[in-house]
């Protein structure tokens, strides 16, 4: 069995009134990409959000490296080895370019050789170092906002969405992206609608529908599968193209 | 990687919304121009504006700290009064203590013991704001209807305290011999005094500024402002970075107090809640949450004020309130709205 | 028929009941029951303040809104009526000029500060009030060739409302029957018909979505509510209604000034008022009006005694001193807000 990172177990959250995730059992295995899909409103952003402790679980446990970590403060989720990336990507806008990636560089220090394969990585974060993170387009925000989650190295990084609303182009350029930092044995919990994006990436996927885990399995298998696809497909996945 | 589609591509932006988004810092000029042309007399004017931009300068101080609690944690303290009565009471314990540097014609001690009296003030009020945070504002996060409710019981408290441990009447402060008096530019008779606030004021903006644009500290609470949540996803806790906050606005209430009350010379545990009307004013002008927002705002209502005590001084609140009324009309958010990440 | 006097809004408890009815026969009957001047004027203070208290509520504990211009709206009524028996003469003309007057500045004032402000946040409602509140009460103290200033004005009532005019000759239950008992009774009968109907108010269908709004505003305007004009028509309400107590006011003490009408005191008598009374009930504000009033009559004596008796010890006797028992009040405010925001009337439910 392989060596898993992350794991939710029964995991109940409420928001207000309404109950959005109704007991979800996930695991996401060291290294590699595991890919969450699910039609809107299934419940993958409050699952990443849950898991960072931006919404407290009323039930169930979440395990992460080892340590309980459902209940804690967002802070000390994030000490422990998660980077985030929103759906709304979360940037400063206020702020440089530069100062979202200082301030994401928790020590305070960004390590050079790091910042220089981001720079390559993502080029628009070099152009645009000295500006307001305001004035960037839409995809560049989407490249900060991930810049700023790999710049210290993390054990788990939870990207939402990272395709919505973005020209097929940069898509594509984001999708490389993430496969480069996926050869660098980070571990990627990915949320999409995309299927094509989820499926040149994914190792392992999940799919929700109503606040549950519908599917579990690799993305070999799901890929391959095309009435096991069909079947989920009508459910909860919406190809985007 | 196909580097085609994230070629940089900046919008410039035109002219018209450049002037937008300065037009805010021409108003206080054009506010000044305006006295000019109702006043007429130079000497007065001068004498007004210099009163006018020491009035608001220190009520900047007042005010800062209010905007950027608004802006970090969604918090409005109506209480926040209480912190500049409580400095200018300490203010006015330490100046009597120190009664023989106060009343040397030297004018080194003169500033020395108006130094430490500020110091001990903020000291004591950034104390009283780590209590008050805790017990009073705490409690209730993320509900304004208790908020507002709370920190009002907090003010009514605050005040009572001082009157058990200052006693109930008004009491005079007086400014140091150095602080007294005037000079003369010309024809225009300028208050040292006014003088002197106007440039503490303005090395505290500055400085303000500074820590807000380029320590790591800063950052964190204009990121804060804009999306709290990220800070934490960041790994920083936002509520010991709030707690800061709030102290060091409840200490620059402290100071603005001492300021204040060696202006006004006259003290009492009232005079918090009273200037509070026209804090409120400035940080509704400048924008909920806008520290830029705040200092225009508060040069505006500085000037306003003196240029209508002069011309019609029956109505020079009430001129502020229109003013307020005049800039919610033209952008309802205030001069500066805050961005807020939903 | 008391079901329909009530709007079916019953006390629903049997102990606050029984508190309710004891205060309406205090007040029905105080001329009779407490004679003398303090305590008929302290009875009329209660039945005045039961109504701004309760139109009060009407905002904050039904609407979720905060406003500090209540006494703003309660002067404007009392400066009508005042202004109105002074330049016209003590008529029953110039208090129904005076006071309609007062009422139709007070809600237009309400209107012009509702849409102005209530569209933004509810928290910009308390600062923008509390500025023009302010003020406004500036304004009033420095305008002293109408208003009087500082002083305030004095001023005649109709004859019939005075001392002086007699009814019948004699004493009922050895009280005389003048116009000073029918003053009260003006006083008490237009207060019980302004409470009640506040009362029809927060329980019509407009007083419940009021409240829908409050719980969440968000979801009310989603359904199709129009949240600024439910609260703006509040605001408005509310203000007209403490203006009518004001106008009470300014019959029943002959005389109006900033101090007992404007002035950011009193504000705050009102909130701790409806506060310890509890927010959201009609009848927390006769609760908590009533014990208020009785409080600053009373207490205060009590607490000038204990003064004298802690006289010898440090401290102790500063902190209970009657100009202290604010603090006291203040604190009590604090904890409310915290640990009971039902007030007295949550309590008394919650204990059946």
């Amino acid at each position: 069995m392989a060596d898993i990172l992350l794991r939710l177990a029964g995991v109940h959250t409420h928001i207000g009134p309404y109950h959005i995730l109704q007991g979800v059992d996930l695991e996401v295995p060291r290294g590699g990409v595991s890919v969450l899909l699910g039609r809107n409103g299934a419940g993958k952003s409050t699952t990443l959000r849950s898991i960072m402790g931006l919404w407290t679980p009323s039930e169930g446990e979440i395990h992460f490296d080892g340590a309980r970590i459902d209940g804690q403060s967002t802070p000390a989720i994030s000490r422990a080895g998660i980077a985030y990336v929103p759906e709304n990507m979360g940037i400063f806008s206020d702020l440089t370019v530069g100062e979202n990636m200082t301030l994401a560089a928790a020590s305070g220090k960004m390590d050079p050789q790091r910042l220089s394969w981001i720079k390559e990585l993502f080029p628009p974060i070099a152009t645009f170092w000295d500006r307001p993170a305001g004035t960037l387009s839409g995809g560049q925000k989407q490249m900060l906002s991930v810049s700023r989650a790999i710049i210290e190295p993390r054990k788990l990084i939870l990207i939402d969405e990272p395709s919505k609303g973005l020209a097929p182009a940069i898509i594509r350029a984001m999708t490389d992206a993430l496969r480069q930092l996926k050869e660098t044995e980070t571990t990627i919990l990915l949320v999409e609608q995309n299927f094509q994006m989820a499926k040149s990436l994914g190792d392992t996927v999940a799919v929700m529908d109503d606040g549950r885990i519908v599917h579990a399995g690799t993305m070999a298998e799901l890929a391959a599968d095309s009435d096991l696809q069909e079947r989920l497909m009508g459910l909860s996945l919406e190809v985007h193209q | 990687m196909s580097s085609t589609a994230i070629r940089p591509k900046l919008v410039a932006a035109s002219p018209a919304e450049r002037l937008k988004s300065a037009a805010p810092l021409l108003l206080a000029p054009v506010l000044a121009g305006l006295g000019f042309a109702a006043i007429g007399d130079g000497a007065t004017w001068l004498t007004l504006t210099v009163a006018g931009l020491a009035m608001g300068l220190m009520i900047f101080i007042m005010a800062s700290g209010l905007t950027v609690v608004f802006g970090l944690m969604d918090v409005i303290n109506f209480g926040h009064g209480a912190f500049v009565s409580v400095g200018a009471f300490v203010g006015f314990t330490v100046l009597a203590w120190l009664a023989g540097w106060t009343q040397s014609p030297v004018v080194m001690l003169n500033l020395l013991a108006v130094f430490l009296a500020i110091l001990a003030s903020m000291a004591v009020t950034g104390g009283i704001g780590l209590m008050f945070e805790r017990v009073i504002v705490a409690p209730v996060y993320g509900h304004h209807l208790k908020q507002i409710l709370v920190t009002m019981g907090g003010l009514i408290v605050a005040q009572q305290l001082i009157h058990v441990i200052w006693g109930p009447d008004a009491i005079h402060l007086s400014r140091p011999p150095s602080l007294q008096g005037a000079v003369i530019f010309g024809e225009a008779a300028i208050e040292k005094y006014r003088l002197f606030a106007v440039a503490v004021g303005l090395v505290l903006f500055v400085g303000m500024r500074h820590v807000l644009r380029s320590t790591r500290i800063g950052l964190l609470v204009r990121a804060g402002v804009e999306n709290g949540e990220m800070v934490e996803a960041l790994g920083y806790r936002i509520r010991r970075l709030f707690l800061l906050v709030f102290m060091a606005g409840s200490a620059l209430a402290g100071l603005g107090g001492v300021m204040w009350g060696l202006y006004q010379e006259t003290i009492t545990a009232h005079m918090g809640s009273e200037i509070m009307v026209l804090v409120f004013v400035v940080v509704i002008i400048g924008g909920l949450g806008s520290i830029e927002g705040c200092f225009i705002g508060a040069l505006l209502v500085g000037l306003l004020s003196n240029y209508m005590a002069f011309l019609a001084p029956k109505v020079a609140l009430v001129s502020t309130i229109a003013l307020m009324v005049g800039v919610l009309m033209w952008r309802p958010q205030g001069l500066y709205p805050v961005v807020k990440a939903k | 028929m008391i079901n329909r006097l009530l709007s079916g809004d019953r006390p629903r408890s049997r102990l606050l009941a029984g508190v309710l009815a004891l205060i309406l026969i205090g007040l029905a009957f105080a001329p009779f029951l407490f004679p003398g001047t303090k305590s008929l004027d302290t009875a009329a203070r209660i039945c005045i303040f039961i109504v701004l208290a309760a139109s009060y509520d009407l905002l904050l504990g039904y609407t979720g809104v905060v406003s500090f211009a209540h006494t703003m709206f309660f002067g404007i009524g009392a400066y009508g009526t005042a202004l109105a028996l002074s330049s016209l003469g003590p008529s029953f003309t110039a208090i129904v000029l005076g006071t309609a007057g007062g009422t139709a500045i007070a809600a237009a004032l309400a209107l012009a500060i509702g849409l102005f402000s209530l569209r933004v946040k509810a928290i910009f409602f308390a600062m923008v009030t509390l500025a023009v509140a302010s003020a406004f009460a500036v304004l009033v103290s420095q305008l002293s060739g109408l208003t009087g200033g500082e002083d305030g004005l004095t001023y005649k009532i109709p004859r019939a409302l005075g001392p002086a005019f007699k009814l019948m000759d004699g004493k009922i239950f050895g009280v005389r029957i003048n116009g000073r008992l029918l003053c009260y009774y003006l006083v008490f009968f237009s207060a019980l018909v302004l409470f009640l109907g506040l009362l029809r108010v927060v329980n019509s269908p407009f007083g419940r979505t009021l409240k829908a709004v409050r719980d969440n505003a968000f979801r009310a305007e989603a359904i199709g509510y129009r949240v600024v004009w439910y609260r703006t028509t509040a605001t408005v309400l509310s203000a007209a209604v403490a203006a009518l107590a004001g106008a009470l006011l300014a019959i029943w003490i002959r005389y109006t000034g900033p101090a007992t009408t404007l002035s950011m005191e009193i504000m705050i008598d009102i909130l701790l008022m409806v506060v310890i009374g509890g927010m959201g009930t009609m009848y927390g504000a006769v609760i908590g009006a009533t014990l208020f009033i009785l409080a600053q009559t009373y207490l205060q004596t009590l607490m000038a005694s204990a003064e004298h008796a802690t006289e010898a010890l440090p401290l102790i006797p500063l902190l209970v001193a009657p100009e202290r028992w604010l603090l006291w009040l203040g604190m009590l405010f604090i904890l409310s807000v915290y640990f009971f925001p039902d007030g007295v009337v949550g309590r008394l439910r919650s204990r059946r």
